[in-house]
């Protein structure tokens, strides 16, 4: 087995204007995608959503000089993720793809591992 | 066979080595794989393994199934490797296998004279073409380990530096291991979608060998002859697959015209100007027979159409019999089974000499917005073409100066120039 995290990128601007309807439907999918990790032969192991890019701080450079903001500024920034664990890159693809992100998309990347 | 008559049959085994590199380099390094869980080493051993055959078949002759022998003397290589190197030297981890890892015990026991030994090219296939990867990862993927061709082959192929193409090629394997690509047959659901990939990326080698982009030459003979032979293998693989035999079925009846696309002097003829009695009348016959086969599955897949429009030019005795009514409704399917910009510029083709000059112009105006086709050279030049048989002689010049900026084919370019001459000078 090994493990992934699934990186959510979705349009913040979306989630900002989203009705409380909407929100509820993406609260509802999260909780349903959480329940059919495993048919996929893979397993949760975590998971968060983060606040909005505009409560993010930014520390850069060999003095970590301080800027108020993102590290890259994009239009689909990074909103959340999930640590899975999978038996291999086929498995975590299939979870990928019922990963929910209606304003955007999800990338799938390899935790790395030190023997 | 003894050793007194083998020097002169030095020849002969050098020929009997390149002939098994060509047909069963695939075959060898899928099942070593199996062995070693990691490419480099399996290509490694592989190599050695043919490197081994020159003299041990100058010795002891060439044996009745090179495949087989070949495979044995690579396993046995990369068992040894793999006892000798241990894990801390692991470059990268092993492949995903979702069978059974082979110990030294069973990897040994099939060969020559055992068991026949399991047919793994399909896996190492669908993994060279798998969906994470990008194209020209895949491209150069299969060249590299289903053809067996060299970094700096493959490189020259597609006209890039070696570094750039051994940069590709390390970068693909290295995703493959670290992201566990997995090295196994997708399941049957999965299969139809993942043998797509692959027969998109051996019609790639086949359209890039058949046209090359930019160049002196119109045809690279080695990348048409090395993707029909995946097709071939596909359809050894996938023998009930209609996709498969579609694709082979194309690339026959598209390459039975290889004679007569060139004039002596390597001028470009088009299909209409084709010397017909010189089309190979093996691979029409074998290709309609495999459109016939492809065709019986519904919905047709976009090879088998595509052979059939191919078919239909096949057995046309000449280009004033040309079915063009059928060329346009086999068009039509393939419309709806492949939407495509590329397949409606052909299509307003067929419908200009199926209803005249008039209505071909009118159906490929109506593409003139699409954005796929913006910089596509053939889209100018067709319009040029029925502008010019409209006797639109200043439009045409036009559109034949605009395709002309649009292509790096020499010979492409130099039949446009001509068409260009033929005009006359500007009437304006």
């Amino acid at each position: 087995m090994s493990q992934y995290l699934i990186l959510i990128y979705e349009d913040e601007a979306s989630y900002a204007t989203a009705t409380p309807e909407v929100l509820g439907e993406v609260m509802q999918a999260h909780n349903d995608f959480a329940a059919q990790v495993e048919q996929h032969g893979a397993k949760l192991l975590g998971g968060n959503a983060l606040q909005s890019t505009g409560t993010a701080t930014s520390l850069r450079g060999a003095g970590s000089e301080v800027t108020d903001g993102p590290f890259v500024e994009t239009k689909e920034a990074l909103g959340g993720y999930y640590l899975i664990e999978a038996p291999d890159l086929d498995a975590a693809l299939a979870v990928g793809k019922i990963c929910p992100a209606r304003f955007g998309g999800v990338e799938v990347r390899p935790i790395m591992t030190f023997e | 066979m003894t050793v007194k008559d083998t020097g002169a049959d030095a020849s002969a085994v050098a020929t009997a080595v390149a002939d098994a590199h060509r047909r069963e380099w695939a075959f060898v390094l899928a099942a070593t794989v199996r062995v070693t869980r990691d490419l480099d080493v399996a290509e490694e051993c592989v190599q050695e393994a043919f490197a081994t055959a020159l003299t041990d078949w100058a010795a002891h002759g060439v044996p009745d199934r090179p495949a087989a022998w070949l495979t044995t003397a690579a396993k046995r290589r990369a068992l040894n490797v793999l006892r000798h190197r241990g894990v801390e030297h692991r470059y990268l981890p092993l492949l995903v296998e979702e069978d059974t890892v082979p110990g030294p015990g069973d990897a040994l026991d099939d060969g020559p004279d055992g068991v026949p030994i399991p047919d793994d090219r399909l896996r190492l296939v669908v993994t060279c073409c798998h969906p994470a990867l990008d194209r020209s990862a895949q491209v150069a993927l299969t060249l590299r380990l289903m053809c067996g061709l060299s970094t700096a082959e493959v490189a020259r192929a597609f006209l890039v530096s070696e570094p750039t193409m051994a940069a590709r090629i390390t970068r693909a394997k290295k995703k493959i291991a670290l992201a566990r690509i997995p090295y196994r047959v997708p399941s049957a659901e999965e299969l139809p979608e993942r043998v797509d990939a692959v027969l998109s990326v051996v019609h790639l080698l086949f359209t890039t060998g058949h046209t090359v982009p930019a160049g002196e030459e119109l045809v690279r003979r080695d990348l048409v002859e090395r993707s029909v032979q995946l097709a071939r293998m596909l359809r050894r693989l996938l023998p009930r697959d209609p996709a498969v035999a579609g694709l082979l079925a194309l690339l026959l009846l598209t390459d039975a015209r290889r004679e007569t696309r060139t004039a002596p002097d390597g001028r470009l003829l088009l299909l209409e100007e084709q010397d017909r009695t010189r089309w190979d009348p093996a691979a029409i016959a074998e290709g309609i027979a495999l459109v016939r086969e492809a065709l019986r599955t519904r919905p047709p897949s976009r090879y088998a159409l595509q052979a059939a429009i191919a078919a239909v030019h096949a057995e046309s005795p000449s280009w004033d019999d040309t079915d063009w009514r059928e060329v346009v409704a086999l068009y039509d399917v393939l419309t709806q089974v492949w939407p495509s910009p590329v397949v409606a510029l052909n299509r307003a083709v067929a419908v200009g000499f199926a209803c005249g000059a008039a209505a071909g112009l009118a159906a490929l105006d109506a593409l003139g917005s699409e954005p796929q086709l913006a910089g596509y050279g053939y889209l100018p030049a067709a319009r040029a073409d029925f502008l010019r048989r409209l006797g639109r002689v200043d439009d045409a010049r036009t559109a034949y100066e605009e395709a002309l900026l649009l292509t790096d084919n020499a010979v492409e370019r130099e039949f446009l120039a001509g068409r260009l001459r033929g005009l006359g000078g500007p009437s304006h």
